[in-house]
């Protein structure tokens, strides 16, 4: 499998990683969190302000013409990325937070009501919480919330007795920050869509890992970040089914969403514009196709098989560490190692591995109420990118080893 | 011996090692070496929640001076809080309030009192004023 990766290659497109950390070289495992940017992402960046920057859909002239050419293109490479039926489908938002929102605001003013509920699950970021507790205040719903087994897997036939005819939306994580766990969301959304309840999934650390098609999951709205796969922040992508876009209202108002406006009445864009309101990020969304074009190169399988390799080989050696406890044991995880050591702090792993020149994260990763469930201070993570090694995961064990003395 | 007084010993201390990793490990060793806060201290009036490590403070003033106790779940930050308790305690409300705490820069740990770290120590300073400014007005 590590066949199909140069990762010499790979290693040398990401200029970060020649950066030296407190005189070491940078090991970088916080790709959870955001990843670095390949050289080609960064020349599509200056190639747009350098070469194609003028406002995008209102110009005669020929820049304007190119940009919005360029930033049209990068919707559809996203969208045939994504396995979207149509363009018009994608749309571009700053972020999946932004994207949540969105969905939650415009779905929850079309389609729900006092009473209603929204289905989420125990393993979910922060903002996949916060804007449907939003709504569920401004609509006086309720939130349920889909527990899972001690292996941090969902508790499918608690999920299944959550679904109900108050149901509103579901809106499940793919992949767990925290855990690693990938969620069986394809039967989750078969099993909503079976009672006519639509699903969001939160792809966000799903797309820079693992294959997604949002036709073959049947999904109503997927979402995710650009910056979680190569490409810059500021820019992400909110996939809806075109029925389902059409029957929500706008989100934001203000240029580019409009088709007519007067001080009476105005009348809203088509598909997608009618939910990009004001200038879009056409830099941004360029350099997002020029990372999506980036990582299909390498092959999303072939990342996939590599990532998975990599963080076999991180648990395995982790574990040689005594009273190591890694939580977040699915059968099915993605490129994330949540672990502790004892008794000790995740904050003081976290702090010496950073003098060490090791990027981890530490803390709650904005998951706070699946951290508290597991009655955790917070843990260690260590998330990977495809241009992190073995020789890497070799330097953060004996790192890891060597604070662990100084921390017993 | 006077808050600056303090201070400067601690940073000639601290001047002994160049390497970061012995600044930390003598930071562990006055982490473990704290008096551990007494459970009845420990409540939620006196933590201070930071996003990544808690820290509880105490005060109490006897004969005009106040003395400080605090602990942390982490034990970096409790290294902290124990030199925070060294200069600060035991010290009248006027003399902890005209204090400018320079010594954390000086030993190179002025990274756990940035505010991007969210450990509570920004947090516990601002507290150990407070209860200074409490004191004082009680007077």
């Amino acid at each position: 499998m590590i066949d199909n990766i140069d990762i010499d290659k790979i290693r040398s497109e990401f200029p970060i990683l020649k950066e030296l950390i407190y005189k070491k070289p940078l090991v970088y495992f916080d790709n959870g969190a955001t990843t670095q940017k390949p050289q080609c992402v960064l020349d599509r960046i200056n190639y747009g302000y350098e070469h194609l920057n003028a406002n995008i859909h209102r110009g005669v002239h020929y820049l304007s013409q190119k940009a919005t050419e360029a930033h049209e293109n990068a919707r559809k490479t996203i969208a045939d990325f994504l396995g979207a039926e149509k363009r018009e489908e994608i749309v571009f938002t700053r972020g999946t937070t932004e994207a949540i929102n969105l969905v939650a605001f415009s779905y929850g003013e079309a389609f729900c009501h006092e009473g209603d509920e929204v289905i989420l699950s125990v393993m979910e970021h922060h903002s996949n919480i916060v804007p449907w507790q939003m709504l569920c205040e401004r609509k006086k719903m309720t939130l349920r919330v889909v527990p899972m087994n001690e292996n941090a897997e969902l508790d499918m036939d608690a999920y299944k007795n959550l679904l109900n005819d108050k149901t509103k939306i579901v809106s499940i994580t793919h992949v767990s920050n925290v855990l690693g766990t990938v969620n069986p969301v394809k039967e989750m959304i078969s099993l909503a869509h079976a009672r006519h309840i639509p699903v969001l999934i939160d792809g966000a650390q799903a797309v820079p890992h693992i294959a997604v098609n949002v036709q073959d999951l049947d999904a109503d709205f997927y979402v995710f970040s650009g910056h979680k796969i190569y490409a810059p922040t500021g820019i992400g992508v909110l996939y809806g089914k075109e029925k389902w876009l059409n029957a929500i209202p706008p989100y934001q108002g203000g240029g580019e969403m409009i088709a007519q406006v007067s001080f009476e009445k105005t009348t809203y864009n088509e598909l997608p514009y009618k939910f990009e309101a004001g200038t879009p990020d056409y830099i941004g969304s360029t350099a997002l196709a020029e990372a999506v074009n980036y990582v299909q190169q390498i092959g999303i399988e072939n990342i996939a098989a590599y990532e998975h390799a990599l963080t076999t080989y991180a648990t395995k050696r982790l574990l040689e560490i005594e009273q190591m406890r890694i939580v977040g044991t699915a059968a099915y995880k993605g490129a994330v190692i949540s672990f502790l050591i004892g008794s000790i702090h995740p904050y003081d792993l976290g702090m010496l591995l950073d003098k060490l020149g090791i990027a981890v994260r530490t803390g709650h990763h904005c998951a706070q109420p699946l951290i508290d469930s597991l009655g955790l201070p917070g843990t260690v993570r260590a998330s990977f990118g495809i241009y992190n090694t073995k020789a890497e995961v070799d330097i953060f064990i004996d790192a890891l080893k060597r604070v662990v003395i100084m921390l017993s | 011996m006077t808050i600056n007084e303090i201070q400067d010993s601690i940073v000639e201390e601290f001047s002994l090692f160049d390497d970061w990793m012995d600044k930390y490990g003598l930071l562990i060793d006055l982490g473990n070496s704290l008096e551990p806060l007494d459970e009845k201290h420990k409540t939620p009036q006196n933590i201070i929640e930071g996003c990544q490590s808690r820290v509880w403070l105490n005060a109490e003033m006897n004969d005009g001076i106040i003395t400080y106790q605090g602990e942390s779940d982490a034990i970096l930050v409790k290294g902290i809080v124990s030199l925070l308790i060294q200069v600060m305690s035991k010290h009248t409300p006027e003399e902890i309030l005209n204090t400018e705490l320079y010594f954390i820069d000086k030993i190179g740990l002025k990274e756990h009192l940035s505010p991007t770290r969210s450990n509570g120590l920004l947090a516990m300073v601002k507290q150990m004023k407070m209860f200074a400014l409490a004191f004082k007005s009680r007077k």
